[in-house]
């Protein structure tokens, strides 16, 4: 084994304990600890893939800005554990199976998409910051400008919605 | 070096167990997170397209997935401290006046 397969199947692993955390914790200051655990797992997983300036801006707007806004939020409700309620019987005998089923299929046909003998190499290709700007500007300009429409109406919105009093 | 589909199946996994947490969970914010968990399996899977097709798109279309969680975060949260302060409760269960 390599040393980047040994890095993609110990990240992976992480990526995936952490997920299962998120749902088997009760606590939601616990499921975000965890999913921060999931985003810096996968950021290593976008280095992997030569996604450089994805694998940063996973870090610092995900990790560092998206996840900080949860466990605010979390702390400041000063949330508690959740309370359990009583699942129907067709979610307790069925549920289970149709999710294996779902993540079974999705599993199956997305590795059926990939090539069949393609290994990943990270010098490759690499997603550097210059090309994807370049391609920003050019190619994507008119989306990128609705970007900024589209923060400057989240941002309104988030301030009327959290005002006391309007 | 690993074969592209692993990382394809590891997307889905990682979207599998955010379905399952969107749906067993009755948190609002932790039904939240889900979908945070959701949007970073698709993200994964863009990436790993990206390279398979080497074309710096699909890289671009992350770009503006994180955009747009970060608007819906912004906006999630404040709607979810005004249900609070309403309700008084983030059990999804009590938040049914909009049922039928």
């Amino acid at each position: 084994m390599t040393a980047e397969a040994v890095l993609f199947f110990v990240f992976a692993g992480i990526a995936v304990l952490g997920a299962l955390n998120l749902v088997i914790q009760r606590h939601p200051i616990h499921s975000a600890l965890s999913l921060i655990v999931v985003m810096a797992a996968l950021a290593v997983l976008y280095l992997l893939l030569g996604a450089e300036f994805i694998a940063a801006i996973q870090v610092i707007v995900y990790a560092g800005a998206i996840m900080v806004l949860f466990v605010l939020v979390i702390m400041l409700l000063n949330a508690g554990e959740e309370e359990r309620t009583n699942l129907s019987q067709a979610a307790r005998y069925l549920g289970l199976p149709v999710a294996v089923l779902l993540l079974g299929a999705m599993s199956w046909m997305l590795f059926r998409a990939g090539p069949a003998d393609g290994l990943v190499q990270a010098d490759r290709f690499l997603g550097q910051t210059g090309p994807i700007g370049r391609l920003l500007f050019t190619d994507y300009a008119l989306p990128f400008e609705l970007t900024s429409v589209l923060i400057l109406i989240a941002v309104l919105g988030a301030v009327v919605l959290a005002k006391k009093e309007l | 070096m690993v074969p592209l589909s692993y990382y394809l199946v590891l997307s889905a996994v990682l979207f599998g167990l955010g379905v399952v947490g969107f749906l067993l969970k009755r948190s609002v914010i932790t039904i939240f997170m889900s979908i945070e968990l959701m949007l970073n399996a698709v993200n994964l899977a863009f990436v790993a397209f990206s390279y398979q097709w080497q074309a710096l798109s699909g890289q671009v279309y992350v770009f503006f997935v994180i955009v747009v969680a970060a608007a819906e975060a912004a906006v999630g949260l404040a709607i979810i401290i005004l249900v609070f302060r309403n309700r008084a409760s983030l059990n999804v269960e009590r938040l049914d006046s909009m049922k039928w």
